[in-house]
């Protein structure tokens, strides 16, 4: 009996803990009651450089704003200066997300916080917050090199660009992306705060709070000074922001031994070159398409189409393709690698290079030429010059039986925005920048979030099922596939290899529409889910293959998913597919080949991968070697410490605590001073009523047969 | 809605029965003792009644929303049961304490009446439901937001803190009133108080149309005041003087032997 008693008490208190958690965890109903939280949020964040901060802050405890949607010129005079109801949380429609109008709310004090709504509909014909001159001031050309050509004196690339991203807004901007949250916002709006015949609507409100508060502030020096400061002297250090960072992804036709640094003896090398990133005015949103996938896709397709051909008859110099990281803020990855390779701490350094080839924006070409960019100030040196003709001629002659022709710009004209800008600086490295467009971008969505698959003119045909479209040849497809087969044969050729072989390098349409798909559609396919490694593929919070296009944004250190972020990872697993021979390791073995004779840690890279999936829908993971390589694309500011460099990269990211937004109803301030005044009013009167009542107590209560003295 | 609500609400709320804890409870520390007494148990009688209906929820049919209100119904019922068992049990322990307390003190008197132990006890149970009503509304209220983005009343705060009010000043009179009729044996007058907390409570199924439950809420209040006002010893004639501002002695040389 006692055991039994003993048992029943267990199980009450059991039950009484449960009662108490399940308490905690639920959240109050009379919040549900209030507040719609909105899940999906898209915020514009802080970053930081040596001089300035760009992007967008809001206060600690969030910007609160009556909701106003903007969708004509009298609903910005409403919010500017006559609506009576400030301060105002903006609704931008589309069109009206331009820099004349975000200009006038950034001074405006009536202005809380803006949510933009991203649609195609009434999409303006461009649109690219980023400036007219990207990377002015990194670049090559400055005063003392090109000094006419610099500032974008003679050629402005990017002429649409209005250059919201770099300005600094005092109030948040949030993007609505989702159709289904945008609808709700819209109907609490068309509720409660529609203008009934041109008079104000009336209380209560819909009302919006914006929060993305951000720790770090003014510029990078600022910041790092202070999170040194917290880290020596504060208890429990904060780190205000992080340097922007991430890695380069590189192989070569000819492994390279990663154990020797410095000059590689009696290597000559070809540098293929493209970027990996891509930015917006929005955090971690860039499709890029055409400003970075389009080059992406052109160097893999090209090395998938030259590795059997430099396999068999390999050319005498060795071509190295390499993919840098963080080129839109201020050219990350490349400065990082050629900073290693001044200071000896790379495979090759600035000797072994021959020449460089860099693919820019090459898939808008739309049947017509592309264009071979040069620089004129190191072609004014003849050796320069002359290799850099020989490339022309190469290429050109590469292009002959090709539906692709090049030519070169006509004009003395500088280098566009690109990689070889930074080898330039280093030294006189003849090299050419391939790209779509002559003077400026074809792109009107440069660095925007609108540069996707419609802006690169992908587009399949209706009733196709994912795995169809996975392998349809769309017209973009074919396109940068010739471009591919074209900067392959070019490769060939630039490195020595013989004319007569130059028929068997073809990059495959296939393998092109396959990496069109997973980059600009669906990353969350077949394909490439069987290049990547088991656990990555699995469903769950860290899975790396949510659904839709990869953003190339390139972020901070060491991601939730592993060390390296989502694109940088596909490029390399797709590079270690294209280039790699399947061994028979062990997983064990693949992990750490080290103690097997036949295998070289030194020249390969061994990956354990999903393997393709088999008719009964089970893949056998399998280990992949390959020559394919990681190298750390951090600006070389953070490394000398040197974060107001005017030479190096400083861009920083701020660090913030929480990003959401809610939309609830506002009470007028009337009504809230009446309740206060209710309650103020009750209190003196009942502390009245109270004192008088007790003073007067003997008196009310008193009857005859209440006499002190009796006990009950 | 922002701290000028929070502060009107918790006004509203507590205004009453702060102002009767500051000038007729705080002086004396037997009183604070018996007054935190009745607040614990009340929340024990909650306690009790909460876990009645949180199993009774797990094994329900979550789905089924009648079946949920007709739990819920069951819940404050139970609940109001329970509530009035613990009075009913606070009494008794205060009628032994008082033994107690007469053979420890030194004085021949009681240090503290039945019917002081009754608006005390009373007061204490009307703190804590008070409360475990309100408490958690005051905290939303500080937000920037009101109620009423999905439909609701915008009225929410200020009904629940006049609620509220009105919810203390009947548990200090239902307290007086019951202590009265246990102590005279008049066990109607214990089925009535019962009844009209039941009464209280079930009307508040009316919400959201607060005029629904804050009237007959008022409406039983001021009855209830008036018979906690009797029970305490006061009467109409005690009244009468009192508001035309006669003294004890005038009341002294004209009392009437009864």
């Amino acid at each position: 009996m006692r055991k039994m008693g003993y048992l029943i008490s267990i199980n009450c208190v059991k039950l009484l803990i449960t009662a108490l958690l399940y308490t905690c965890v639920c959240s109050s109903s009379v919040e549900q009651k209030i507040y719609v939280e909105l899940n999906q949020t898209v915020p514009c964040v802080r970053l930081l450089n040596a001089t300035h901060q760009i992007g967008c802050q809001s206060s600690m405890s969030g910007d609160t704003g009556v909701l106003h949607v903007l969708e004509t010129e009298s609903d910005l005079d409403w919010i500017l200066s006559s609506g009576p109801h400030p301060p105002y949380m903006v609704i931008l429609e589309t069109a009206f997300f331009n820099r004349s109008v975000m200009m006038r709310m950034k001074n405006s004090s009536r202005v809380s916080g803006v949510a933009v709504i991203i649609s195609k509909t009434g999409l303006a014909h461009d649109f690219s917050p980023h400036t007219t001159c990207p990377n002015q001031n990194t670049g090559v050309y400055s005063e003392r090199y090109g000094s006419d050509l610099a500032n974008c004196n003679v050629t402005v690339w990017n002429p649409l660009g209005n250059g919201l991203s770099y300005e600094d807004f005092p109030f948040p901007v949030f993007a609505l992306k989702d159709e289904n949250q945008t609808q709700v916002i819209r109907k609490c709006y068309e509720d409660h705060n529609q203008r009934v015949n041109g008079s104000a609507p009336q209380y209560p409100l819909c009302a919006m709070q914006l929060f993305s508060h951000m720790h770090a502030a003014t510029d990078t020096v600022t910041c790092m000074r202070r999170t040194d400061l917290q880290n020596r002297f504060g208890i429990n250090p904060e780190v205000l922001c992080d340097p922007l960072s991430d890695f380069n992804v590189w192989t070569s036709s000819r492994a390279l031994n990663i154990s020797s640094k410095g000059h590689a003896v009696n290597e000559s090398v070809v540098i293929a070159a493209t970027r990996l990133d891509g930015r917006s005015f929005f955090w971690e949103q860039a499709p890029a398409a055409e400003g970075t996938v389009s080059g992406i896709i052109t160097l893999l397709a090209a090395v998938h189409a030259l590795y059997p051909v430099t396999q068999e008859a390999p050319p005498p110099r060795n071509i190295f393709f390499t993919f840098f990281q963080g080129e839109a803020f201020d050219y990350i990855g490349s400065s990082k690698m050629v900073y290693d390779m001044e200071k000896n701490d790379f495979v090759i350094d600035l000797n072994n290079v021959h020449s460089m080839l860099e693919i820019g924006q090459v898939g808008l070409r739309s049947g017509r030429s592309l264009w071979m960019h040069s620089d004129p100030v190191s072609r004014k040196n003849d050796d320069v010059n002359a290799e850099v003709l020989e490339m022309m001629t190469r290429m050109r002659s590469a292009a002959a039986g090709l539906n692709v022709s090049v030519a070169h710009p006509s004009f003395t004209q500088a280098l566009p925005p690109s990689s070889l800008q930074r080898f330039l600086r280093a030294g006189l490295i003849p090299g050419l920048v391939l790209a779509d467009h002559q003077t400026s971008f074809n792109n009107r969505y440069y660095e925007s979030m609108y540069d996707d698959a419609e802006n690169l003119q992908v587009t399949y045909p209706p009733d196709l099922s994912p795995d169809e479209q996975l392998v349809y040849e769309t017209d973009a497809a074919k396109s940068l596939a010739e471009v591919a087969t074209l900067v392959a044969r070019s490769l060939y050729l630039q490195a020595g290899g013989e004319n007569s072989s130059l028929s068997n390098i073809t990059a495959d349409p296939k393998i092109v529409a396959q990496l069109l798909y997973s980059f600009v559609i669906q990353k969350n396919n077949s394909w490439l889910r069987s290049l990547l490694p088991p656990e990555v593929t699995k469903k769950g919070v860290n899975s790396l293959l949510s659904s839709g296009p990869p953003q190339f944004y390139i972020g901070l250190g060491p991601r939730v998913h592993g060390p390296v972020h989502s694109v940088t990872r596909f490029v390399q697993y797709i590079l270690a597919n294209l280039t790699g021979t399947v061994t028979n390791l062990t997983e064990n073995q693949c992990q750490d080949p080290s103690e097997l004779s036949s295998e070289n840690k030194d020249l390969f890279s061994y990956f354990w991968v999903s393997g393709p999936v088999s008719v009964n829908s089970s893949s056998e993971p399998l280990c992949v070697r390959a020559s394919v390589r990681l190298s750390e694309a951090v600006s070389p500011a953070f490394e000398l410490l040197e974060y107001g460099s005017r030479d190096y990269s400083t861009w920083t990211e701020s660090r913030w605590k929480s990003i959401r937004a809610r939309i609830f109803l506002v009470a007028s301030r009337e009504l809230e001073m009446l309740t206060l005044g209710v309650g103020v009013a009750v209190l003196l009167l009942s502390l009245l009523a109270t004192y008088f009542i007790s003073s007067k107590a003997e008196l009310l209560f008193s009857s005859a047969h209440d006499t002190p003295t009796t006990a009950y | 809605m922002t701290v000028a609500v929070f502060f009107g609400c918790t006004f509203i709320a507590f205004g009453p029965a702060v102002a009767l804890f500051v000038f007729t409870i705080a002086r004396d520390p037997l009183r604070v003792i018996f007054l935190i007494a009745g607040a614990f148990f009340w929340l024990v009688s909650l306690l009790l009644s909460s876990l009645v209906w949180f199993i009774t929820v797990q094994i329900s049919n979550k789905n089924s929303a009648t079946q949920q209100t007709g739990l819920l119904i069951f819940g404050v019922v139970l609940s109001v049961l329970l509530q009035e068992t613990f009075r009913y049990g606070y009494y008794r322990l205060l009628k032994k304490a008082n033994e107690g307390l007469l053979a420890l003190s030194q004085e021949d008197t009681m240090p503290i009446s039945i019917r002081q132990l009754a608006y005390v006890s009373g007061l204490g149970f009307g703190f804590m439901s008070g409360a475990f009503s309100v408490v958690n509304i005051l905290s939303d209220s500080l937000g920037p937001g009101t109620v009423g983005i999905h439909g609701d009343s915008q009225h929410y705060f200020i009904s629940s803190a006049f609620m509220t009010l009105a919810i203390i000043l009947l548990h200090m009179f239902w307290g007086v009133v019951f202590f009265e009729s246990c102590e005279r044996q008049r066990w109607w007058a214990l089925g009535a108080v019962v009844l009209s907390h039941l009464v209280v409570s079930c009307v508040t199924f009316v919400n959201p149309h607060y005029q629904g439950s804050l009237i007959p809420t008022y409406i039983i209040l001021s009855v209830m005041a008036a018979w906690a006002y009797l029970c305490a010893g006061g009467s109409l004639r005690n009244l009468k003087l009192c508001l035309t501002c006669k003294d004890k002695d005038f009341l002294l040389a004209n009392h009437r032997p009864r």
